[in-house]
């Protein structure tokens, strides 16, 4: 009888592992397909198959011959794009769903900490006042904004021991007051070129991102993938609370500093390459959630699949929609957004 | 001993909640904590799982300062069930139960077969088994607390921790809780509101009122005719019940 149950279990352990490993290729496959088919669109239109065999020469795998020019292309353009954008998409998704599960509210998102606004405000200081005489680009004038604003929301929220409201409260209020920064040095001293490119630049563009761009976001989506992932079942201890975290032995502020540092270290890198992406960090969560469940050992890995398909996806929408012109990739994840999240809302009622 | 109060103090601020609190729980008893709302329970309570620290004296644990312990080694041994814990997350019985495994498991350890046994235990002991795949936001309140203490019997205890975990539920289910709790052979401690719950169901009682402790002892000891109108201003007569030997109040009309 317990050798049957044995036999049982480790047959019910493999099977799951199958299943595991089977989704785990087909996600892939599809984040290759999408990212392939993203870096065929364009002015110059790349068949897929041409795509991939300008990946496989590139890495020494195969040695077919093609066209000079769409190797080029799609190695020194189209590609680095594409895979920044599925990055991004994945880090967004990932710190979305830290930053609910940790503060225990489904509005949560990877700029409830005053990021974006931080970001924002540090961009129009180089940008517009002109601050580092060019010496600082626009990019680490961002993320120390992004910081800068983490920091005044941690002191805010009285470090890790505020509690969620608290540190919510004190995200709006950083908001609130970055965004007021950003909107005076606008109008008092920028003029309407400028006011536009700022404008252009928060809702976000993949435009002129190139491999050390690539390396420097894989290696944080990375790391930070790993590291959330060593804080799965903490996570999960996180459902009932603060206080019933700490009942069953969770260092609670010590995680809480610890993720919400990383969160911002993650976000703040996005925001500062490709501007605010609104939208992603709120919805692929819930939509993950969805489809493997409330835990975090599952939620997370689906988060970051699910987080870099959509952006390409996004992308992709954001060079076709309209004819020689690309549309801010912020307008595009909330144009398409917000119709797939109203099925899926609409779902999660009929299944309650 | 198991659970041991030395002397505890601890303040909000410049008031006073919990003012120089001492007592020792006895192993494998049930010890109940009496008291008018804002007497401290609840907080007496959080001093004891650790979630909040003493300005001054000391909770001991088998002869050693709680506060040596690590966050984990004290969830190892000591289970907690706060008031009206819930969540939005959309779990099953089963995983709020594994939760309680958590202090038992290392960071990247996988699930064991003694977590399994613990869980199908807990589950069985709190007759939640026929239960487990149904979803957290399905069940009533009676079955919601169930899970809860499935939980902290799924860590294991040797001291079980719960704070009015008889509020909200109807009387069956107030009863076949207490009655549970108080067969398990481990060391509980229990805030309750009904003193003829608490008559029945606990081997001694403590009285809290202002922070202090105004009384302590077995039930009929505790529970009398001057304690009731002093610390909860109602008149009442006591007796021994006729059918379970126990005080059983009266209260005056």
């Amino acid at each position: 009888m317990s050798m049957a149950v044995s036999v049982n279990r480790l047959d019910e352990r493999w099977s799951r592992f199958v299943w595991l490993a089977g989704l785990l290729l087909a996600s892939l496959v599809a984040i290759a397909l999408v990212v392939g088919i993203s870096v065929g669109i364009g002015d110059m239109p790349i068949p897929l198959a041409t795509t991939f065999a300008a990946i496989t020469n590139k890495l020494g795998w195969t040695s077919t011959e093609l066209n000079r020019i769409h190797e080029t292309i799609v190695w020194d353009y189209r590609l680095s794009r594409a895979l920044v954008a599925a990055l991004c998409g994945a880090g967004l998704a990932l710190a979305g769903a830290i930053m609910q599960s940790l503060l225990r509210n489904p509005l949560a998102e990877p700029y409830v900490l005053g990021i974006s606004a931080g970001a924002s405000t540090g961009a129009v200081l180089i940008v517009i006042l002109g601050l580092g005489a060019g010496a600082v680009s626009l990019s680490t004038g961002a993320f120390a904004g992004a910081f800068a604003a983490f920091l005044f929301v941690a002191l805010l929220s009285n470090g890790a021991r505020g509690g969620a409201d608290r540190t919510i409260l004190a995200g709006v209020a950083a908001s609130q007051l970055f965004n007021a920064a950003t909107s005076y040095i606008v109008t008092t001293a920028g003029n309407a070129q400028q006011a536009r490119d700022v404008m252009f630049w928060l809702l976000g563009s993949f435009g002129g991102v190139r491999w050390p761009e690539f390396f420097l976001v894989s290696v944080v989506v990375g790391l930070g993938l790993v590291a959330c992932l060593f804080y799965a079942r903490v996570l999960d201890a996180f459902a009932f609370g603060d206080e019933a975290a700490a009942s069953l032995g969770v260092n609670v502020g010590q995680t809480r500093i610890i993720l919400f540092a990383l969160t911002a270290v993650m976000t703040a890198t996005i925001v500062s390459m490709v501007g605010t992406i609104g939208f992603v960090g709120l919805v692929v969560p819930h939509a993950a959630r969805f489809v493997v469940g409330p835990r975090h050992s599952r939620l997370l890995p689906a988060c970051v699949i699910v987080g870099a398909i959509f952006m390409v996806l996004a992308d992709i929408a954001s060079r076709t929609l309209i004819p020689q012109q690309t549309l801010p990739i912020g307008v595009v994840t909330a144009l398409v957004g917000v119709p797939f999240f109203s099925i899926i809302l609409y779902r999660m009622q009929r299944a309650s | 001993m198991s659970i041991k109060a030395d002397n505890l103090v601890w303040k909000i601020g410049a008031k006073t909640i919990i003012d120089g609190i001492s007592f020792a729980a006895e192993p494998g008893k049930v010890l109940g904590l009496l008291g008018p709302n804002g007497s401290g329970k609840t907080s007496l309570l959080r001093l004891l799982a650790r979630l909040k620290r003493p300005h001054a004296g000391r909770v001991m644990l088998d002869d050693r300062d709680l506060a040596t312990f690590r966050r984990r080694a004290i969830a190892q041994r000591v289970a907690f069930i706060e008031q009206h814990a819930t969540t939005n997350a959309n779990l099953k019985v089963e995983d709020v139960v594994k939760l309680g495994r958590f202090p038992h498991r290392s960071m990247l350890s996988g699930w064991t077969r003694e977590d399994d046994a613990a869980v199908g235990e807990a589950l069985e002991r709190t007759g939640m088994s026929a239960k487990r795949l149904d979803a957290w936001q399905s069940l009533s309140g009676g079955e919601k607390q169930r899970t809860h203490l499935a939980r902290a019997l799924a860590q294991s205890p040797r001291e079980l921790i719960l704070d009015e975990p008889t509020n909200h539920l109807d009387v069956h289910h107030q009863i076949s809780l207490l009655r549970l709790v108080s067969s398990l052979p481990i060391t509980s401690i229990i805030a309750l509101h009904d003193l003829n719950h608490a008559a029945m169901f606990c081997d001694r009682l403590i009285v809290m009122q202002a922070g202090k402790v105004v009384a302590a002892g077995q039930p009929e000891e505790v529970l009398t005719r001057d304690l009731l109108r002093e610390v909860f201003s109602v008149e009442a007569h006591v007796e021994p019940s006729p059918h379970h030997s126990r005080p059983h109040i009266h209260f005056a009309r």
